[in-house]
């Protein structure tokens, strides 16, 4: 008895040698297994443009007051480091537009916070008056004017980019816009973007 | 003027309303190095609340203090920003 038990040691210590091993290869595999796939993780995180802030705003109106939001926000953004993508269309293609942009109206019609009555506001005269209006207090109290909005933010790296499709439904010309304006786009790189963004917004 | 910052350049916003004085900051502070203070003047009210949220948001800028005070009858808003890294 007293023999078996030294041999009960040496065979225990031989089976556990033996484990020892097995474990020890099952590990290494493994640390291979994790190490491919944090390193694959790195690179996602790499490829999404590691921890910097998108956002993507998709602007759809050409009035003076609804031209203002997406440009404060993308400018600002900029300022804040963010990866910005403005993508404008319909209407919202004319705060691009060169020429048009400095003559963005804003309308009386179908806004309850104008002080005229809609029947009022429809007369073909107020929107040049309410735009007029609005201009001089744009003016007054310092407020950017469009054009300055665009130049900073494309100053500040935003990508202010034109719907192609839009572009050719409104017969407008790739000349007539701001330089700097990215062309050629659609909704698949609206999408792409917006896909990759922590902010997404439509104006 | 109650603290007094060795400031590296004044960036002058009187006049101009949001989002100028946040943007134009955020331009300032790229053509400065680590340990440069950023000198903001403003007259926009709203200046207070943006630029600390600003700073607080944005990586490698400080906002070391704010005050509020007068001049020739105006209150200005003067923002002290140190590059950090």
């Amino acid at each position: 008895m007293s023999a078996d038990t030294p041999g009960g040691d040496a065979g225990g210590e031989g089976t556990a040698a033996t484990a020892g091993d097995v474990d020890l290869a099952a590990l290494q595999a493994e640390v291979e297994d994790l190490r491919e796939q944090v390193n694959g993780m790195s690179d996602a995180a790499d490829a999404a443009g590691d921890d910097q802030t998108q956002m993507t705003i998709i602007a759809t109106k050409g009035t003076l007051d609804m031209a203002y939001p997406p440009l404060i926000l993308a400018s600002t953004a900029a300022a804040f480091g963010w990866d910005v993508v403005v993508f404008h269309t319909f209407w919202g293609l004319d705060i691009l537009h060169e020429e048009k942009s400095r003559d963005l109206k804003l309308s009386a019609v179908g806004n309850p916070s104008m002080p005229v009555p809609n029947a009022v506001a429809a007369l073909p005269f107020m929107d040049s008056m309410t735009t007029r209006m609005m201009e001089k207090k744009i003016d007054e109290v310092g407020t950017a004017s469009i054009e300055e909005l665009i130049e900073l933010s494309l100053d500040s790296g935003v990508d202010l980019q034109a719907c192609q499709m839009t572009i050719d439904l409104m017969d407008y010309d790739e000349e007539d816009f701001y330089d700097g304006v990215t062309v050629g786009v659609g909704a698949a790189t609206a999408l792409q973007h917006m896909a990759d963004s922590d902010v997404q917004l439509l104006i | 003027m109650s603290k007094t910052f060795d400031v590296t350049e004044t960036l002058d916003v009187k006049g101009l309303n949001c989002p100028m004085p946040v943007a134009k900051t955020g331009q300032a502070v790229k053509e400065l190095d680590d340990g440069d203070v950023l000198e903001v003047v403003a007259t926009d009210s709203g200046s207070m609340s943006d630029l600390a949220a600003w700073a607080d948001s944005t990586d490698g800028v400080a906002m070391l203090d704010q005050e509020e005070g007068e001049e020739a009858g105006e209150a200005v808003y003067r923002h002290f920003v140190e590059v950090t890294a």
